[in-house]
């Protein structure tokens, strides 16, 4: 399934993030492909924010819709 | 010293002296320490080819540098590659880590210590870290990374002392022997394991700069390096408790739109009470009335009348009523200066507190419907202050498609606080429902064009991506050094522009153009808005000070729904003659003049429709021409909506098949 999916509370493993750039930065934060993440928040329509520890990271939908989860 | 690539900025440094760069994640607390170790003497100066400044001053012998706030250090904005060159020239860096966010700052600590430069740590906040349950083990820490880790409660000024004392113990940390191996390899090829990371993790600009093919190894370079510190902070932090403070549960709120909303709604009033009452009213009132109309302007006038007469050619240049000595000095220093640094106060006070990657987060949704990701809430908030200004801050975007959308709806559609002032002031007194036909209808513009822009350009947006720090209480000291940095910067880029802007209009004023543009725009006034011919003069005049084009509709008596069909004209037309320039700085002259006509066009085309709709309805009924503004904003705007939804479908069905 995708990042846009997951609900609120819900933990998921990150399996891939297609863009290259956008992996980079994920890496910075702590968001890696295979690390295991919470789902702290989902805006309606809007961003999904994720939290690994005490790191809080917020993703527009679209980019969320493009990265696979499990 | 022996760095023969003094690249970008040349910092003098003593013979003897150790160039000591500080580097840290945004927010870190980096500048308190800049601030202890140089004392008072420090030199700002702007690195070149950016927008950012860098300052540096004296610790003894030795430099401190102080770099912008990062996340990693390669080429994603300029902020990046300017950290990069100065860690790059450093003789030794002092790291600043938050201690509640280690696995976050950690990457860069490892990042700068792969670069092979001697490093000591400020493990700072670590109060805050223990307050939220941490147990932090600095011992481990030190060994782990092979570099000296200082704990310390920067704004306490606890532990500053021991880093400035542990400056002589820095040293090269550890790095794993896979990564060591690739590094020595290139370090033959280019003599600096700095510059050798940075090629290897693929960096384009150090790698032209040894004509060398950028690496392919960042992916797994990065990879390796985000285990590592994982492994790093399971091993140094306990978690006692983890039970959810007040910063959780209130910075959650934040981003909940049932909460967020209101909660911004409070933010942007107290702004509103702040600027547009405060500022806007007391302060200005002193500043531009009293002190440039009632004290410059007079001396000024007095001076340079003694070499030439006021009404002579250069006198209207210089010392007339748009003079380039009086309406421009007066305008920037007296107006816009107060009302920008009011914007930069409460911008930084957001950003500070953490506020503003929240504030990004909940408004994402309203703003990627045009094509923007949420920070482009940014320069949305400043053209309130200053188009101009936002305009230039437009560059902190990611793509040239949010730019080119943000910088042509901050034209359009954003009223600055000069001109902000006396429209509220016209609006007012006419009630309620004309009050909602001017925000319905400008409001309606910014929807309807951003949409429409976003269906039709080329290209892609970038998506919201973004760290959400703990909250915390704003640092005065740091709030007001950023309020001063942004504002002094303004003043820099703007003066020329606002300057040679009234130039151009004083020379207009000597050739007689001006006059012809006003009677080139009187039968579009009279025939087209159904406005007093005199209107003409008031919009040509809003070019020259946006405020002046409001102010000039206040002398002539119109009745209510006049009024607003003038503000809304006025509002959508073109911006200042310093925005315009700034317009055509930022881009092509073909895309800023495209933009200047189009929201001509549109600012008649809109003022028109809506003064046709509102004699249709008899001249003085506002309900049903709102009703008929937001039916037909909202059939364009579902007609995009079908179109991007059509485009995205054929989009992903190319991809499913070119699998």
């Amino acid at each position: 399934m995708t990042l846009d999916t997951v609900k609120r509370g819900q933990a998921c493993r990150i399996v891939s993030i297609p863009d290259s750039g956008i992996r980079a930065q994920a890496i910075r934060f702590g968001i890696a492909e295979g690390e295991m993440v919470t789902c702290d928040e989902v805006i309606p329509a809007g961003p999904i924010v994720l939290r690994k520890k005490h790191q809080q990271i917020a993703l527009g939908r679209k980019l969320a819709a493009s990265i696979v989860v499990e | 010293m022996g760095h023969c690539h003094s690249i970008g900025m040349h910092i003098e440094v003593p013979e003897n002296g150790k160039k000591i760069v500080l580097v840290g994640n945004p927010n870190a607390g980096k500048s308190v320490f800049f601030n202890y170790l140089t004392g008072m003497y420090v030199d700002v100066s702007n690195y070149p080819g950016t927008t950012l400044e860098i300052s540096h001053g004296r610790l003894g012998e030795d430099v401190v540098v102080d770099t912008p706030g990062v996340y990693g250090i390669s080429s994603f904005n300029d902020e990046e590659r300017v950290a990069r060159d100065v860690i790059l020239a450093a003789d030794v860096v002092i790291n600043v880590v938050n201690a509640v966010q280690l696995e976050r700052d950690l990457f860069l600590t490892q990042q700068v210590i792969d670069t092979g430069v001697p490093v000591v740590v400020a493990l700072n906040m670590v109060d805050e870290a223990e307050k939220q349950g941490m147990e932090i083990d600095v011992d481990l820490l030190t060994d782990l990374l092979g570099v000296p880790v200082i704990p310390t409660v920067a704004i306490k000024k606890n532990g500053l002392d021991k880093v400035r004392n542990s400056v002589s113990d820095a040293r090269p940390g550890l790095v794993e022997a896979k990564l060591q191996k690739q590094l020595d390899v290139m370090l033959n090829r280019v003599g600096n394991q700095g510059e050798a990371l940075l090629i290897l993790e693929g960096d384009p600009a150090v790698s032209e700069r040894h004509a060398v093919e950028p690496g392919e190894l960042r992916e797994e370079i990065y990879r390796q390096r985000r285990e590592r510190v994982n492994d790093i902070v399971q091993h140094i932090i306990k978690e006692i408790n983890t039970k959810t403070n007040l910063a959780t549960s209130l910075g959650q709120m934040m981003v909940r739109p049932a909460t967020g909303i209101p909660i911004l709604a409070i933010a942007l009033y107290l702004m509103y009470k702040v600027i547009g009452v405060f500022i806007a009213g007391t302060v200005v009132g002193v500043t531009e009335e009293t002190i440039m109309l009632g004290k410059y302007e007079p001396a000024v006038r007095g001076f340079v009348g003694q070499f030439m007469a006021e009404e002579s050619a250069l006198g209207t240049i210089l010392i007339g009523e748009f003079g380039v000595l009086t309406m421009t000095v007066t305008y920037v220093l007296g107006l816009l200066m107060p009302l920008v640094a009011g914007f930069y106060f409460f911008l930084s006070l957001f950003e500070d507190s953490g506020y503003l990657p929240r504030i990004a987060t909940l408004v994402d949704r309203v703003l990627s419907s045009i094509g923007l990701n949420g920070r482009a809430i940014i320069p949305m908030i400043l053209g309130f202050g200053c188009v101009t200004m936002a305009t230039i801050v437009t560059r902190m975007l990611g793509s040239e498609r949010e730019r080119r959308i943000t910088i042509f709806l901050l034209g359009l559609t954003i009223p600055c606080s000069a001109q902000l002032g006396v429209i509220l002031g016209l609006l007012a007194p006419l009630g309620g429902q004309y009050v909602l036909l001017y925000i319905t209808a400008v409001f309606s513009v910014l929807v309807v064009v951003g949409t429409l822009m976003h269906t039709t350009l080329s290209g892609k947006s970038t998506d919201l991506l973004i760290d959400l720090p703990p909250l915390r209480l704003p640092r005065v000291d740091n709030v007001v050094k950023k309020t001063a940095t942004k504002s002094y910067q303004f003043l820099k880029e703007a003066f020329p522009l606002f300057a040679f802007g009234a130039f151009l209009i004083s020379t207009f004023q000597v050739t007689g153009i001006l006059k012809a543009l006003q009677n080139l725009l009187a039968p579009l006034t009279v025939g087209w808005l159904q406005l007093p011919a005199e209107a003409s003069t008031a919009f040509v005049m809003g070019i020259v000070r946006r405020d002046f084009g409001a102010a000039g509709l206040a002398d002539l008596s119109m009745g209510a729904m006049a009024t607003v069909v003038a503000l809304i004209t006025i509002t959508l037309f073109v911006p200042c003659i310093a925005a315009i320039m700034v317009l055509f700085k930022e881009r092509s002259k073909k895309e800023a003049a495209l933009m200047w006509t189009g929201s001509l066009t549109i600012a008649f085309l809109v003022g028109g429709l809506v003064a046709k709709l509102a004699t249709a309805f008899g001249g003085n009924q506002p309900l049903p021409v709102i009703a008929v503004v937001l039916a037909s904003s909202l059939s364009i705007i579902f007609g995009c909506r079908i179109i991007n939804r059509n485009k995205a479908i054929k989009n992903s069905s190319v991809v499913a098949v070119g699998k």
